[in-house]
């Protein structure tokens, strides 16, 4: 098959070790009201997910990198890892194709 | 003659009127300048004002950074042109990379809206030069994301720089320390309220000069910012020093 192929990345944002992570505080604070112990280093970040048509992986990888570092992650106080869910076959479109790919290939 | 200086209007800016409003009080011909438009209208200055552009979605002030209007700042700032961002405009022009550092979550997560007060680091800048000593002005915060940071080797080279513009203070006129939640509420690093880029020409800062620029409001310190940035305006616009309005 030849053509743009179509890939789902999710990419994730944390904050960078050592930025203060006040939402992540807040929900360590709040477990001791869950009677759950042994949990700690909580960091609170954002998952973004989304489908990139090219015509290789290497090249959908480059567009998310850059997606990343420009946009979706503030490098001076985020760390962001790019994450491959699956490719998206043919032409299918659609939710539903995109969520069956994405899951069968975690 | 009267200088003219631009307020920029993002989809969610709020504090845009008011800062046409005070900017007009120190004798400027303040225009609205409008996002999509990349015409900065001839403006010797540039204000970014306060608000949450852009819904301050994904992170404050970065998808406002994209927007066509801000092209033309980084263009007018990069040829030397005076740009001021007021609390989300300080964000933006962070996430612009036009001054240095980032502004994080408050560190006691909420949204703080009360007066601090700053000191001026510097008296020299087109932002602080009408003010007549380093005499702590009082002006209103609001905001979530307001905590200066910047890693320690930054902090290090901006104060080197003097690249730091103003610094939360105590009550006393102290420089408030790192963990003085009263007067350095957001938590910002070594107390930093606002800075400017090497060049000296683009600074901001998270506190509201234009919420404080009449004494009905309960201080008009903010005023004497304002007018700092319209004198150097109407300075570079006519190459000769002037003083602009009366207090």
């Amino acid at each position: 098959m030849n053509g743009p192929q179509r890939f789902r990345f999710a990419v994730n944002v944390l904050p960078r070790p050592g930025i203060l992570d006040p939402q992540g505080r807040a929900v360590e604070g709040s477990l001791v009201h869950l009677g759950l112990a042994g949990v700690s280093d909580v960091r609170v970040g954002r998952r973004i997910e989304c489908t990139v048509e090219a015509a290789t992986e290497a090249e959908a990888r480059r567009t998310v990198e850059r997606l990343a570092a420009e946009l979706l992650a503030n490098p001076l106080i985020e760390a962001h890892a790019i994450e491959l869910l699956g490719a998206i076959a043919g032409a299918a479109t659609g939710a539903a194709a995109i969520a069956a790919e994405g899951e069968s290939s975690r | 003659m009267t200088v003219r200086v631009g307020v920029v209007v993002f989809p969610g800016s709020n504090c845009d009127a008011d800062t046409i409003h005070a900017l007009r009080l120190v004798g400027a011909e303040a225009v609205p300048l409008w996002h999509e438009s990349v015409d900065l209208g001839g403006c010797a200055a540039v204000v970014l004002p306060g608000g949450f552009a852009y819904g301050d979605y994904l992170r404050a002030g970065v998808i406002a950074r994209f927007s066509p209007v801000m092209r033309s700042v980084a263009a007018f700032a990069a040829g030397g042109g005076l740009v001021l961002g007021i609390c989300n405009g300080f964000q933006v022009l962070a996430e612009a990379g036009l001054v240095p550092g980032a502004l994080l979550r408050n560190r006691g997560l909420r949204f703080l809206g009360r007066d601090v007060q700053i000191i001026p680091e510097r008296l020299d800048t087109p932002f602080t030069r009408a003010l007549p000593d380093r005499r702590p002005l009082r002006l209103p915060i609001a905001h979530g994301e307001g905590a200066y940071f910047a890693d320690e080797a930054a902090l290090d080279e901006l104060e080197a720089a003097g690249a730091v513009l103003f610094r939360y203070a105590d009550a006393g006129g102290a420089v408030a320390t790192a963990d003085d939640e009263e007067a350095n509420p957001n938590g910002s690093l070594r107390a930093i309220a606002g800075v400017i880029a090497p060049g000296g020409t683009v600074g901001g800062l998270m506190p509201h000069p234009e919420r404080a620029s009449e004494a009905v409001l309960g201080s008009d310190d903010g005023r004497l910012i304002l007018r700092s940035l319209v004198e150097a305006a109407a300075e570079r616009a006519v190459g000769t020093p002037v003083v602009v309005g009366a207090r």
